[in-house]
């Protein structure tokens, strides 16, 4: 499906610049993403991380008046060159801060965007969501019940569902957007060995709220502040005594004003 | 009289209670009101169904309307059912596509401006008063149905179907057009950055989302296509007859009512079939709603 001979740079943004309407929001950031890597993203509300996704699987192309500007590759391939932007978005698995269960069933959730790329043996669908559920830490809960509606689960839950829902069409990214937001820290903590797990096969992006996230699970973090990458190095880096910017400890620290 | 805690002064608990009762009395009105329409419709038809001359399954299972003849008068609406059936289904079979095909197209396909401009020329349709698309049926699409199809009359059921699915239509559309915009954006959202195209959005989302709404959209068009009366009336050819294609004439119900009972001396058995016609029109709706109803609540049970 893809050339994994290209560099090890999953993920190359640059100068990437962002508005909606006159109101610039990240304004030219430049960084890489590796292969298989977790990278990090911290930050206060408001510094871009959420949009900073929707560039890059193009789901901003749905909010009207946003002026992009700035590459960003995925593979080599610039995103908003791609012939298929339906092809690139299912090579993004993408998880929201609030979980959407679609007004589906448990096993229709799974079985969407399998069932959408035109997957319909009922045999690999079964095995398929199967897997997905098992990755996302959800089986065991749900094996008894797929056919009852997604929207009845608990908080954490539908959230692993959603998880669940990301990893059905085999994405090679996995992008998480405060996705512990509403869930308990215990339901986070299975959710954070799962992607310590699936780091060996898939890049994932975090951005998180919870600095303490960051440094349980990052390999490297990226703090970005009002559309501006402050700092990107490794996580110990990061959550040392001696980051290159002070901005960084203050904030890690929890001192930021 | 008991009044609320301790230290709210008495007028204002008297004052809202007053207001509760109001708003009680409100609610409860629908019902009267329903009640009072039965009632009164069904008074003026009773007399008739203990009349030895008039038998209940002649009256529904014949098509033999002789109200006025000297020597054997015959009430038989059958043909009138037939009439309000397949005109209603015609225009639904019409109009149900094309009212859910806009409103898909309002809400998920088209731009702002283009939106705004269309929702207005589709409010527009709505208030174009039904004697005026009769009189459309009667002059222009008669000749137009009798140009391209060589019928004999050009009002008749197609006539009728068409000119009461235009009718239908804006109610459908923006009944569901709310109804999908009622689908929260996040639901695209998600969709959309799993893969899917925008049919499939559609198809796989919106519509099993939004399908009670559109069920009532349907449903309200039927029950706008039931009871529509000067359209119909002036549209269909007012033929008692069974339809066997949809170039024949017909003869609704409800315009069977309209043409009818300022004809017939009240109190006259005449009369009171006309009325009894009512309570089947009645019957009718309320057995759609019904269904409606029953099958939104099974929808949310699940």
């Amino acid at each position: 499906m893809v050339n994994v001979t290209a560099s090890e740079n999953h993920i190359e943004v640059r100068e990437l610049r962002l508005s909606y309407g006159v109101k610039e929001v990240i304004h030219g950031i430049s960084f890489d993403i590796r292969r298989n890597e977790i990278l990090g993203v911290i930050g206060p509300a408001q510094s871009g991380k959420t949009s900073l996704l929707r560039c890059l699987n193009r789901t901003i192309d749905f909010t009207p008046d946003t002026h992009v500007s700035g590459t960003i590759t995925v593979d080599g391939e610039d995103v908003r060159r791609v012939r298929n932007v339906y092809a690139l978005r299912r090579k993004i698995g993408m998880v929201a801060p609030l979980p959407v269960g679609l007004p589906l069933s448990i096993y229709d959730n799974v079985a969407f965007a399998p069932r959408s790329a035109g997957l319909n043996r009922k045999g690999e669908l079964d095995l398929m969501v199967e897997q997905c559920l098992r990755q996302a830490a959800l089986w065991d809960e749900v094996k008894d019940r797929l056919d009852s509606l997604g929207t009845k689960l608990s908080g954490g839950q539908q959230q692993r569902l959603t998880i669940a829902r990301a990893l059905s069409h085999q994405p090679e990214i996995l992008c998480l957007d405060e996705f512990s937001i509403a869930i308990d820290p215990v339901t986070t903590m299975r959710i954070e060995d799962v992607l310590k797990e699936l780091r060996r096969h898939m890049t994932i992006i975090l951005v998180t709220n919870l600095t303490q996230q960051a440094r349980r699970l990052a390999d490297r973090t990226m703090f970005l502040w009002k559309g501006e990458i402050v700092e990107l190095d490794t996580t110990n880096v990061i959550f040392s005594d001696k980051p290159r910017d002070s901005r960084t400890r203050d904030y890690v620290e929890g001192i930021f004003g | 009289m008991q009044c609320g805690p301790p230290n709210a002064p008495c007028g204002r608990w008297g004052g809202e209670k007053i207001l509760e009762a109001l708003v009680y009395l409100c609610g409860f009105s629908a019902i009267i009101f329903v009640l009072g329409i039965f009632v009164f419709v069904f008074k003026e038809a009773l007399p008739v169904l203990t009349n030895e001359n008039f038998s209940l399954s002649q009256f529904l299972f014949s098509s033999d309307w002789y109200p006025t003849s000297e020597s054997n008068k015959r009430y038989g609406v059958f043909a009138m059912i037939a009439g309000t059936v397949s005109v209603t289904g015609l225009a639904m079979v019409i109009a149900v596509p094309f009212g859910l095909g806009a409103a898909i197209y309002l809400s998920e396909f088209c731009g702002q401006k283009t939106r705004e401009t269309l929702k207005i020329v589709i409010e527009f349709l709505a208030a174009v008063p039904s004697v005026v698309w009769g009189f459309i049926g009667l002059t222009v699409m008669s000749k137009l149905i009798v140009q391209y199809t060589g019928a004999p009359v050009g009002v008749n059921v197609l006539n009728g179907g068409i000119i009461l699915a235009l009718m239908s239509v804006p109610i459908i559309v923006s009944i569901s057009e709310d109804a999908l915009k009622a689908v929260p954006d996040s639901y695209r959202e998600a969709a959309i950055a799993l893969g899917v195209t925008r049919w499939q959005l559609v198809w796989r989302v919106l519509l099993p989302a939004a399908k009670q709404g559109l069920l009532a959209a349907v449903l309200l068009g039927v029950g706008r296509g039931v009871g529509e009366t000067m359209a119909v009336l002036m549209a269909t050819g007012h033929a008692v007859h069974i339809p066997h294609s949809v170039l024949d004439s017909v003869r609704t119900l409800t315009a069977n009512i309209a043409a009818e009972l300022g004809e017939a001396p009240a109190g006259s058995d005449h009369y009171r079939v006309l009325f009894l016609t009512g309570v089947l029109l009645f019957t009718i709706t309320f057995g759609v709603n019904l269904i409606a109803d029953t099958i939104v609540r099974g929808i949310r049970r699940k």
